[in-house]
């Protein structure tokens, strides 16, 4: 068993922070790897990218937004209980270099992922400049880590309860328009992913996104995780999960995310009816 | 004498009592249900005991086929299994999913006039047998050496290498990338053709050896094959199979339903997603369904389809019956569950829906024309032949290549232009030293017997090298 250590609710409770004991990936793990998880004996194996690792501890830290029956049965594991499997650290690590002026773009539990590449951008020498948003203030997760991670901290609303009354990319445009802008990185849900690279496109500047499809081995082995790379098929999990922003198909990346909708939503409404009923 | 012999040879074949072809089409239970003793021993008197058994040849572990057969027939069956045993770690399963037609029971001098001798359906009955009724006492090791041997992944040939060693007195551990033991004997092959309790069963007779198994362990990943050595192996032994899968690289191939035969399976398999929503995996329910390629892996998608009650299944290959690389049994048994073949007939793109979801697709003719370098006639499309055939669910089992994984982290072991472990054909040393590779990742996808074989050999030249040296 993989234990939980500490265990942190955010965003309202609908996102979740485990740390698991997981010595031997703790270890390899590097900024953009990611780790499948499985609760249990009957569980599903999930993919999540790793928000932050601790070689010393042996620890790895995981944040995720309860949306099925899996993140559900995560959210209900508590701090000494644990996963039953985990496997990683998988997918390439992030690239990172030193090329200036940068800015990281993230939303919702995206923001978790792109922390440690923030940070990573920042400590080799660019000058990090950093977008996050949420639908409200409740709902925006580590703010003041992005704030130690960036130079220049931006963050935006939906409904403007906080920051700016609007999307990342109001803001984005505005910080491109500033110029001398080398790269993006932008993580979150796939429609936030396409319109940062839309708007980058004009720019020209380049963009890097992580993508996390529907998957199950994590290792090259099936195939369920191809996504469309300039008129190519990837495998996220071995040829990413970053990839150039500007060459993904993001229509068809939706559409096979949508690939066992019916079924989640059937599975986790019934889990959480059993659930409340005890 | 001969009178006697062909007195045998008139005898029928005993057939091994098997589910309905309607009943078992919609479930995961085994298909052929074995022999009672009577048959077995019955079978057993077919075999002609010859001098010079055509069978062993046939074999690629040179399981001493006569030998145990006598012993069935003896009524000894502690004394079959223990034979079996000292050439076979496997037994159970190779009695199961070896293509005897073409090995042992192909050079059956039996078979030469009539039915080969039901070697493989023996072969099961010694491994049932032992597991119902068998003591459960486990074959002598020899004193300990204080080597330690990684062996990576947990397949046949994995398996076969840890069974070897463990016995001879090696320290070994299997490093396996899955959550569960038995690599494509878990996640491959389906419950109805080879139950998972067997395979677990196989996997728990090593560990009571004494083998270690690490599960969720990707090396290459987790673990590099030089962090292993300097956590103190002695030798690695490399079978990480064929795990890269092919698809047809035609218009529309990621719309939703179309699925490598490796996720399908492994969902349906290692997943049991065939008891969805019990378990938590879902797997896509196809109301027609088309399953391109004719081998093993294709058979068992189509069945599979059958099992989650599709309502038609096509088998849809471009080749003829005659180059279908399946198991005779296998094709039978589909053909037996209401699987339809569309021989000589050949994809040219997939047509999808406005949900980009699958709805059918576009296929050619083929006919037969002059050999290729495969010696096969190669199939020629026949023009304007185009037609559509409407399905939702399609899975592809065209083949599967190597998985760069662990190569592409092992820079100074050799690969071939295929990207497979260059390894010696005769003991499996590859160009790393203190490494050993067999099975799929040195010769493509093939069976689980020449993996097995693969195995015995490169745990012998182990063996070598850790008594006497590279």
């Amino acid at each position: 068993m993989f234990k939980i250590v500490r265990r942190e609710e955010m965003s309202q409770g609908t996102v979740i922070l485990n740390e698991i004991e997981a010595p031997l990936i703790a270890r390899k793990a590097r900024p953009g790897q990611f780790v499948i998880l499985k609760a249990n004996e009957n569980g599903e194996r999930i993919p999540l990218t790793m928000a932050e690792t601790d070689a010393a501890k042996g620890t790895i830290t995981i944040i995720y937004m309860v949306v099925g029956k899996s993140t559900a049965l995560f959210k209900d594991l508590k701090v000494g209980e644990g996963f039953q499997d985990v496997i990683g650290p998988l997918g390439k690590a992030t690239h990172l270099q030193r090329v200036g002026k940068v800015v990281c773009v993230g939303g919702g539990t995206g923001v978790a992922v792109l922390h440690p590449i923030t940070r990573g951008l920042k400590e080799i020498g660019n000058d990090v400049t950093c977008i996050i948003g949420s639908r409200n203030k409740g709902l925006l997760i580590l703010e003041d880590h992005m704030r130690a991670a960036s130079h220049d901290l931006r963050i935006c609303t939906d409904d403007g309860s906080y920051g700016h009354h609007g999307f990342v990319t109001d803001v984005l445009k505005d910080v491109l328009k500033a110029g001398d802008v080398k790269l993006v990185v932008a993580i979150g849900p796939v429609p936030m992913m396409k319109a940062v690279s839309n708007i980058t496109k004009d720019y020209n500047v380049e963009t890097m996104v992580s993508l996390n499809p529907i998957m199950v081995d994590g290792t090259g082995m099936c195939g369920g995780c191809r996504v469309t790379v300039g008129g190519q098929t990837k495998f996220a999990c071995v040829d990413g999960p970053e990839f150039d922003g500007h060459k993904v198909d993001y229509d068809e990346l939706m559409m096979r995310l949508r690939a066992y909708q019916a079924e989640e939503r059937k599975c986790h409404e019934a889990y959480c009816t059993i659930r409340d009923a005890r | 004498m001969a009178e006697a012999a062909n007195k045998k040879e008139q005898k029928a074949r005993v057939s091994m009592p098997e589910q309905e072809p309607k009943v078992r089409a919609r479930n995961f239970l085994e298909v052929p249900t074995g022999y009672t003793v009577k048959m077995a021993q019955e079978e057993a008197s077919r075999c002609l005991q010859c001098k010079k058994p055509g069978c062993v040849e046939g074999c690629p572990v040179g399981v001493d086929i006569p030998g145990f057969i006598d012993l069935i027939a003896q009524g000894d069956m502690t004394g079959a299994i223990r034979n079996l045993w000292s050439k076979n770690a496997l037994p159970a399963v190779c009695g199961r999913v070896c293509p005897q037609e073409s090995q042992c029971e192909g050079k059956c001098i039996v078979g030469k006039k009539g039915e080969p001798v039901a070697i493989g359906n023996l072969e099961r009955f010694c491994a049932d047998y032992e597991r119902a009724n068998g003591t459960g006492e486990l074959p002598p090791k020899a004193p300990p050496t204080g080597k330690k041997v990684a062996v990576v992944g947990s397949g046949p040939s994995g398996l076969t290498v840890a069974g070897d060693l463990i016995v001879k007195g090696h320290d070994v551990t299997i490093f396996e990338a899955f959550h569960k033991a038995g690599g494509v004997l878990v996640y491959g092959i389906p419950e109805f053709r080879l139950p998972k309790d067997i395979v677990a069963q196989e996997v728990n007779f090593l560990e009571r050896l004494g083998v270690k198994i690490e599960c969720n362990a990707v090396v290459g990943r987790t673990v590099s094959l030089d962090e292993l050595f300097a956590e103190g192996y002695d030798a690695i032994y490399v079978g990480v199979g064929a795990g890269l899968p092919k698809f047809m690289n035609i218009p529309g191939e990621n719309y939703v339903g179309i699925l490598s035969a490796n996720e399908y399976l492994t969902r349906a398999n290692l997943m049991k997603a065939y008891k969805y929503p019990e378990v938590d995996t879902p797997i896509p329910l196809g109301k027609n369904v088309v399953v391109l390629g004719a081998g093993n892996v294709a058979m068992d998608s189509a069945r599979t389809a059958m099992r989650l009650g599709a309502e038609s299944v096509k088998i849809v290959y471009r080749r003829s019956r005659d180059e279908m690389p399946a198991r005779a049994a296998e094709i039978h048994h589909a053909e037996e569950e209401g699987i339809e073949l569309f021989l000589l007939t050949n994809p040219t793109r997939y047509i999808g829906d406005a949900n980009g979801r699958l709805s059918g697709m576009e296929c050619l003719r083929m006919e037969l024309g002059e050999p290729d370098a495969s010696g096969r006639r190669r199939p020629v499309p026949v023009k304007g032949s185009e037609f559509e055939i409407a399905c939702d669910l399609c899975i592809v089992a065209v083949g599967s290549g190597a998985n760069p994984l662990l190569t592409s982290e092992t820079p100074d072991m050799k690969l071939n232009k295929w990207g497979n472990i260059a390894a010696d054909e005769k003991n499996g040393k590859t160009t790393k030293h203190g490494v050993w590779a067999g099975g799929d990742i040195v010769t493509g996808a093939a069976t689980v017997i020449l993996a097995m074989g693969a195995g015995r050999q490169a745990a012998n030249s182990i063996h070598d090298y850790l008594t006497l040296g590279w």
